[in-house]
This record gives C-alpha cells, sequence and structure tokens, in this order.
C-alpha cells in the first residue's frame, strides 16, 4: 500500500507499485490534467512535480512517490493564478492545449530551482517537453515574462 | 484536410428542433427543447449596410453551410449568450474565431459569450469537416449572418416592447438602445422575445461596417479554452470517464492488411487487473477508416491493459504487403518518375521543347512517408448499449465519424451520437476514425463503456501516413539562358488507394496541389503523374501533397537560378512573370484548375499576389544583406488553401552541421483576416512543424513494418532548437476580398525556404528529406 500526498490530499493505493504516476493520477485519481504523450519519457507531456521538481509522469512510479508529495496541474495553484499560468494566459501560448500543462509544470518547476534562468536555461530545461503545434517561441517568452515579470 | 467525392449538392435541411448543447467539456447531455429552423442559403443582395455574399464550396460540402440564429445561438435571461462551435478544435483556434465572429457582429459583449461544442449533425448544423483549412474561408460569411439575424431579432423584440419602429433602436454592447430617448434593455430581457421571433430575410439584414467592429480583426479575443488548458481542465479524447469504464489497447497486424494467425492470450490473461481479450476484425488497403484489425487487452485501467497487450503471444500473417521496403520503394518511385507518365498538364510542346533547348537542368527531389504525430495519440471513449451507441472523441469529422460507427456496427445512424472533445492536435490524422470505429465496436462487444487508448507506438505505426514521392523536374534554357521549359514528374503513393481498389493515380486533388498549377511565365510546361502504387495507409497531413511539391519546385527554382548566376528571389519573381490570373486553358488544362474546390472566379490565382507576398517577406528579412559564413536566407513562396504565403528563412549551420533558424519573414495573403493573433500563431506553428518535416521526419517501412516508433527515432523540433523568431506579415484586406485558409499552407513554403537556406549558407544542397545527417561532419 503507497500513501502520496496528490495536491495536498493523502491518496493511497495498492495496486501494481510500478503503475506510472501518469495511470495513477488519470486513471485512480480521475486527474487528467496530465496527458500520455509517449510513455518513455520523450516528450514531457505528463510533467508532475514529486516533492517540487517536474518529473515525468509516465517513468517516476507509485513506489518512487510513496510518502512523498506529487503536485499536478490541478494543484499547482488553487485559483489558477500561478505566475507561469498568468504569463502562459498573457502570452495566448496555446494552440492544441494537449501538451500544455506539462509544458506548465515543467515551467514552474524551473522558475521555483532558479527564479532568473538566462535564455539559455530556458531552453535547456524545456527542451524536453515537445509542442508539436510550435508554440516555443511564445513558451520561451512566457517563462521569461513569469520570471521576470515583463 | 478534404473530403473526397462532395460533389453532391446538399442544401441545410429543416431540422426537427433546436437544441440547447451544453459543453461537452463539461460532460453533459444534450437535451433538446422545442422551436423551429429555418435553414437559408446564401444569395446575392445588395442594400446600403451589406457586404457582398459570395459564393464558396462551402455551399457544395456535404450538408452545406447553415446560417440559422436559431441553431447556432442561444439567450439566457441573464444575457448570457451561447454559441455554437460545430467546427474542431484542434489548435487553429476556429471554435473561438467563429463564435467571435458572431458575437461581434449581433453586437454581443465577448465577456457574456459562453460557447458549447455542437456533436456530430450535419444535418442541422452543416458540414463539419474540420480540414482543408476551411472553417474560416466557408463560415466567415454565416457567422456574420448569424450575427446580424441575431442582432436584428433583438432590435425587433425591443422595437416591439416600446412599442417603436426597428429604425428607432438599435444594438449596442449587448443592450438595445432607443436612439433619441436613450432607453435601454438588456440581451437577457429581451431574449425570450427576440429568439421567438422567425429568422429575418438575409436582404433584411444590416451589417456592420468594418470600422465598428469590436473582435474581428482585432486580435485581441483569447481563445475560449485558455483557462481551461492552463489550469488541466480542458478535456480531450482520453480525459472522458464513464461509470462503469473498461480500459482498452490493442495489438494491431503491423503490415497493413496482415490478420492473426495465432494467439496465445494466457500470459495476458493473468496480468492483474486484465478481464479480457477480444479480437477486432482485420481490413486492408481501401477499407476507408474502417479499423487494421488486431487483438484488443480490456482491462481495468490503462495500464494493466498495456501490461497484458505486451504479454500477448501473437503470430501475424503479413500478407501481400509484407515484402514493402522503403529503400526499394524510393527506386521504384524514381524509376517512374523518370519516365512519362499520365499527363495532367500540357502546355505549348514541352518535349519538343526540351529536345532543342541550348541545355536541360535535372533534379530530382524525395520525401518518405510521414505520420503526423500529434500530441494526443487516437483515443476514445465509447459506450454502446440497447441498440444505441454514444462516442466521444477528438475527431476532425464528426458526422462522418458518426456514418462510419454507425455503419461498423451495422445501427442506424440516428442511433449513434459522436461528442466532440477538444483534440490534442489533428493535422489530418484525425479525420480518419478508425480509433473510434474500434471504441465503438469493443464497447459493443464487451457490453460496457470502453476507453481506448493509442500509445505512441501505436500512432506512428499505424498511422494514414502522408504520401512519399520522387519529384523530378527539368528545366530547359535556350542559348541565352532563357528558360524555355518545364517538365515536373510526380510519382507518389494517392490516398485514393484507402478508398477505392488502387491504380497508382492520384486524386484531382493531390494533382491540384503545386502540380498541374506552376504559375510560371514560361511558354513549354507539362505536369505528368507517374504511376505509384501504395503499400500503407495513405492519408492526408497537414498541407498534404503542396508539401513536396513546393519542396521540389521552390528548390528547383533557386537550383536553376544559382546555375545561372542570379539572385534568387529576382529570378523567383521573374519565373513568376507579370502580374496576371492564370488562366486554365493556356496551361494546357483539360479543365479548370483544381482550386481546393473554391469557384475560380471568386478564388483566382492571382500571380500578383504571389510576387508580393514574395516581395514582402524578401523586404522584411533584408534580403541581399551580407551574413556570416556559415549563415544564409533562403526564399520560397507558394500557394495553397487558396492563400499565397512566402517565407524567408535565415539558416545557421553550425560546423558539426546543426542547423538553427534564429529567423523566418513570413508573408501571408490570406484575404479578410478575422483573428490576426491565431493566424501569427498558425504561423509560428507551421514553421516549427515545417522544420520537423524538412530535418528530422521520415518513417522507414522494412518487410512492411515501421521501424519507428517513439520521439527518440520518429524525433521533432524541441524547444532548445527551433526557428526562434518567426515574424509574421499580414497583407491587410477589406472584407470584400475573401478569407482563405490559414491552417495549412504556412508549412508548404518553409521546407524549401530552409533547404535553399542551407544551400546559402553551406553550398550543400538538400534534394532529400529528411535533412537528417546528411550535414553532419
Amino acid at each position: 500500500m503507497a500513501t502520496i500526498k496528490v495536491n495536498g490530499v493523502d491518496r493511497q493505493f495498492d495496486g501494481d507499485p510500478d503503475t506510472p504516476l501518469l495511470w495513477f493520477v488519470r486513471d485512480q485519481l480521475d486527474l487528467t490534467g496530465t496527458k500520455y504523450g509517449c510513455g518513455t519519457g520523450l516528450c514531457g507531456a505528463c510533467t508532475v512535480h514529486l516533492d517540487d521538481v517536474a518529473v515525468r509522469g509516465c517513468l517516476a512510479t507509485v513506489a518512487d512517490a510513496d510518502g512523498k508529495t506529487v503536485t499536478t496541474i490541478e494543484g499547482l495553484s488553487e485559483t489558477g493564478d500561478h505566475p507561469v499560468q498568468v504569463a502562459w494566459r498573457d502570452q495566448n501560448v496555446p494552440q492544441c492545449g494537449f501538451c500544455q500543462a506539462g509544458q506548465i509544470m515543467q515551467a514552474a518547476s524551473l522558475l521555483s530551482a532558479n527564479p532568473n534562468p538566462s535564455e539559455q536555461e530556458i531552453l535547456d530545461e524545456m527542451q524536453g517537453n515537445i509542442c508539436r503545434c510550435g508554440c516555443y517561441q511564445r513558451i520561451v517568452t512566457a517563462v521569461r515574462q513569469a520570471s521576470t515579470g515583463a | 484536410m478534404l473530403h473526397l467525392f462532395n460533389k453532391t449538392i446538399a442544401s441545410p435541411l429543416p431540422s426537427a428542433g433546436r437544441a440547447v448543447i451544453e459543453n461537452v467539456s463539461r460532460r453533459s447531455f444534450l437535451k433538446g427543447t422545442t422551436g423551429f429552423v429555418v435553414a437559408l442559403q446564401l444569395v446575392p443582395f445588395d442594400t446600403a449596410k451589406a457586404f457582398d455574399s459570395y459564393p464558396t464550396n462551402g455551399l457544395n460540402m456535404p450538408h452545406g453551410v447553415v446560417n440559422d440564429p436559431h441553431i447556432f445561438v442561444a439567450i439566457d435571461p441573464d444575457g448570457t449568450v451561447t454559441i455554437v462551435a460545430h467546427r474542431s478544435e484542434m489548435g487553429t483556434g476556429s471554435r473561438t474565431s467563429l463564435p467571435m465572429i458572431i458575437a461581434d457582429e449581433m453586437e454581443a459583449d465577448w465577456d457574456k459569450v459562453k460557447i458549447v461544442q455542437a456533436p456530430g449533425d450535419e444535418p442541422k448544423y452543416g458540414n463539419q469537416d474540420t480540414d482543408g483549412s476551411r472553417s474560416l474561408r466557408h463560415h466567415i460569411q454565416p457567422a456574420r449572418e448569424i450575427g446580424a439575424a441575431v442582432r436584428r431579432m433583438l432590435e425587433q423584440a425591443a422595437a416591439d416592447q416600446w412599442g417603436v419602429t426597428i429604425d428607432e433602436v438599435e444594438a449596442n454592447g449587448h443592450q438595445v438602445v432607443h436612439k433619441t430617448l436613450g432607453d435601454r434593455i438588456g440581451y437577457g430581457e429581451l431574449a425570450e422575445a427576440a429568439m421567438a421571433l422567425p429568422t429575418p430575410a438575409r436582404d433584411d439584414l444590416d451589417f456592420k461596417d468594418e470600422s465598428e467592429f469590436r473582435y474581428i480583426g482585432k486580435g485581441k479575443v483569447q481563445i475560449t479554452d485558455l483557462h481551461d488548458i492552463t489550469t488541466g481542465k480542458a478535456i480531450y479524447g482520453a480525459d472522458v470517464k464513464l461509470p462503469g469504464m473498461l480500459y482498452a489497447v490493442v495489438a494491431r497486424p503491423p503490415v497493413v492488411g496482415g490478420t492473426v494467425k495465432s494467439v496465445d492470450d494466457s500470459a495476458a490473461l493473468a496480468v492483474p487487473g486484465v478481464q479480457r481479450v477480444e479480437m477486432i476484425p482485420g481490413t486492408s488497403l481501401g477499407a476507408k477508416f474502417k479499423p487494421k484489425g488486431g487483438v484488443a487487452v480490456i482491462a481495468d485501467s490503462t495500464w494493466a491493459a498495456i501490461n497484458g497487450r505486451n504479454a500477448l503471444e501473437i503470430e501475424w500473417d503479413d500478407g501481400p504487403h509484407g515484402s514493402f521496403n522503403t529503400a526499394d520503394y524510393r527506386k521504384e518511385l524514381s524509376a517512374s518518375a523518370n519516365a512519362p507518365g499520365k499527363s495532367v498538364r500540357s502546355q505549348g510542346d514541352t518535349e519538343d521543347a526540351l529536345k532543342n533547348a541550348a541545355r536541360v537542368l535535372s533534379y530530382e527531389y524525395y520525401q518518405p512517408h510521414l505520420a503526423h504525430s500529434p500530441m494526443e495519440p487516437p483515443a476514445a471513449v465509447a459506450n454502446a448499449a440497447d441498440g444505441k451507441c454514444e462516442v466521444w472523441a477528438p475527431v476532425q469529422s464528426p458526422y462522418g465519424t458518426r456514418v462510419d460507427v454507425a455503419d461498423y456496427l451495422g445501427m442506424d445512424e440516428k442511433n449513434v451520437t459522436i461528442n466532440v472533445t477538444l483534440l490534442g492536435g489533428g493535422f489530418g490524422r484525425k479525420s480518419k476514425c478508425d480509433f473510434a470505429i474500434e471504441t465503438a465496436f469493443l464497447s459493443k462487444q464487451v457490453g460496457a463503456p470502453v476507453k481506448v487508448q493509442w500509445t505512441r507506438e501505436d500512432d506512428i505505426q499505424h498511422s494514414f501516413y502522408h504520401t512519399s514521392s520522387v519529384e523530378k523536374i527539368d528545366v530547359g534554357l535556350d542559348e541565352n539562358d532563357k528558360v524555355i521549359a518545364w517538365r515536373h514528374r510526380s510519382a507518389a503513393p494517392s490516398f485514393l488507394s484507402t478508398f477505392v481498389p488502387d491504380e497508382g493515380f492520384e486524386h484531382e486533388i493531390e494533382v491540384g496541389m503545386g502540380l498541374e498549377n506552376l504559375p510560371y511565365e514560361i511558354d513549354n510546361i507539362s505536369a505528368d503523374q507517374c504511376k505509384a502504387m501504395a503499400h500503407t495507409r495513405v492519408g492526408w497531413y497537414r498541407s498534404v501533397s503542396n508539401i513536396p511539391r513546393a519542396f521540389a519546385v521552390q528548390s528547383a527554382t533557386a537550383e536553376v537560378a544559382h546555375e545561372l548566376g542570379r539572385d534568387q528571389k529576382e529570378f523567383l519573381l521573374e519565373m513568376i512573370g507579370s502580374p496576371r490570373i492564370l488562366d486554365w486553358e493556356a496551361a494546357g488544362l483539360p479543365q479548370k484548375f483544381w482550386n481546393q474546390y473554391e469557384p475560380y472566379e471568386e478564388f483566382p490565382f492571382d500571380t500578383g499576389r504571389l510576387s508580393n507576398v514574395i516581395e514582402l517577406a524578401a523586404e522584411k528579412s533584408g534580403w541581399g544583406k551580407s551574413l556570416p559564413a556559415g549563415e544564409g536566407l533562403g526564399i520560397a513562396g507558394h500557394r495553397s488553401f487558396v492563400s499565397y504565403i512566402a517565407m524567408a528563412v535565415h539558416a545557421k549551420v553550425d560546423d558539426d552541421g546543426t542547423v538553427h533558424v534564429p529567423r523566418v519573414d513570413v508573408a501571408i495573403d490570406c484575404g479578410f483576416v478575422a483573428n490576426p493573433e491565431r493566424v501569427r500563431s498558425q504561423m509560428q506553428g507551421a514553421c516549427v512543424f515545417g522544420m520537423t518535416a524538412a530535418m528530422h521526419s521520415g518513417v522507414t517501412f522494412e518487410n512492411g513494418r515501421v521501424l519507428e516508433s517513439n520521439f527518440h527515432d520518429y524525433e521533432m523540433v524541441r524547444a532548445d532548437n527551433f526557428p526562434e523568431a518567426v515574424h509574421t506579415h499580414i497583407v491587410p484586406h477589406p472584407f470584400s476580398v475573401h478569407a482563405t485558409g490559414v491552417g495549412e499552407p504556412g508549412v508548404p513554403p518553409f521546407l524549401p525556404a530552409l533547404a535553399n537556406a542551407i544551400f546559402n549558407a553551406t553550398g550543400k544542397r538538400i534534394r532529400d528529406l529528411p535533412v537528417g545527417d546528411q550535414l553532419r561532419t
């Protein structure tokens, strides 16, 4: 039996401990903001925070998260007004929107560890998150806005 | 991207009831209320405050266009305006832009507008097939008509209430005002009376002057799903959950047309959570969107279903396409394209001119099959019970899906409901509803709601692939280096093979995408399509055949320019020649150019507009400026989806061969622009999509099987190397210049512009796509 605090609530899971967090939050907890995109850590659509650090939900397992804290896009901010979310809206970043929860979680993790990343640090941090629609230009601008306020 | 065989002219049909639709993404239901419907056809008319109506192919699409306000707009007593979005949203923004046009024309306050998504019901809403870059092109006029009609109904209701004539009142900012007395009534108060009025005649409608637009053309309205997307609440195909729902993944035959020889499912059934294993009947080429078939593992979670599938032991019979190999196929295409084919254009006497030319320059270009790979792999939820089936799916053609699901299940169409979720990218993949059919079938088999999740491997290995092609271009020059002949031969398997027995030749749609309509002012032009049999499911992919055709033509043009020591932009403009409307008869075509099915008189090929965007992109890029070693500018222009787009791409190639694109200048002439903000986002996206196709994309078949499987070997452009600064320059036009396509036409010019830039940076000419490791040192 694993106990994981997800978005502030203790959740228990007695199924396969190798179940990826992605499927645990989606199928068991109905937190569908976290998306499946590749299942192999190559696209970042499933990015969640494990003890405040961005991880790929398709690679991190329930066992890895046992006793720890998981934050999904639904729990990033109670009001949906995390600076990264606000910047995303100001910059009209999304097209189809599918990858954006993962992008936002990655960016939020970056800024919590490094509030003023350089341009190169932004690119390096965000390169693991694919956007097939091609919103990168706005993603980078939005991360910069969330970091500097401008 | 396209609707085949859309020649049937269907009038919008009167429907039995007005529906109030709540958002599928809120997992609610469709509930009918009484009302009536009068469907209008567009007719030319002439009043002072009108826009000049013009015919589009929207009228000829199955079920045409519907402009009845009672179908699309509802107003609550509290003033909330509910507008139906009937086109699928896959990232282009049409779910926002069309309702925004309605809201503006009806003088609604956008903050009080709620958008709901229509289910698949074309007899009611008109055509819903969201591809071909036609949502705005076909629906901008009906959207304005709907808005103007509602505004008139609101004004009439206020006039009735005040006992005055309609001329004495006007709608303004979500209320109707008495022009002289200043009395005001809000839309909410007027709603019941207004919406009970019959639909005004088209001739009685007053339209806003363009200077009066609040939202149209401003680019200030954010996409309606923005908040939900950024908070994880937006609902896509896999996000729907029904009580008692089971989860399925499917092992599909690795070779198209393959069948299951034997299956051992004992290990799969032993996986905890796996409940059962079901067979899906197989199909081969020509089965339209019917599933490939295979073995489905059904479980109580996605993870269990995936593990169950991994534990299946299946022996496949590969069938007739088990020897399909990309390397051999390329040789086959090349041989075919290097011999005469079926003529699709013959202007002058190209063969004679080439024979007598002082010299002939020949170039051959290649593109392999490609997979769309939207970030959301196919997924759907279905509940088939009691002779009915309800589906939730991210589909581009919801009504087509309804017809196909009904057909596959042997149900009457009226017993099938298709709820449209947001699409996590489409790019043409989700025009093909095989995944929704599979889901409906499995739900019927197991007697419970089912979700089918495609893995990324499934997506890449079981797609409907973009055509592969060899494009052969021979250019004849006279002794003065004047271009006297241009021969284009193309060998590319057709998506027709997905629908009917394959004859190895293309549909007119594919021929019309840059093969038959070379806009060059040259005396002798010929185009042939050369036989190419399909060995996999071929389907349209964003921009379709325009991609290889623009790549070949615009690369070859730059190659000839280089050979002649000419400036590539000047030479391209010289080839296009004088500003003129292309004349299909003079061009040696037996019938009009295929023109995205748009009436040629309304949407002619105007070479002046093409030259103009090339000049504009060049000017904005600083064309002609000197660049450091290893950097180059490349340019290309192409008309597709009735829009004219040119791109000047700045490439920087590192010593190790890594290609960077620091800047792109995009010039786009797509007629009147309703939502410039989304046009810019589409152009940014088109550059990224084009860069992925140019640099990385290629699906490789070996023994009929796709070798690539996920993003490690089917790579995407990422945030560490993408077109960094895309500057979009929109040619401004009034509404009278018809709105044309935006979602697709940005992709084709990017690839040749990049290839030309790489050449100018390095001297290395890319003729085979993708670039891959060709520049690696």
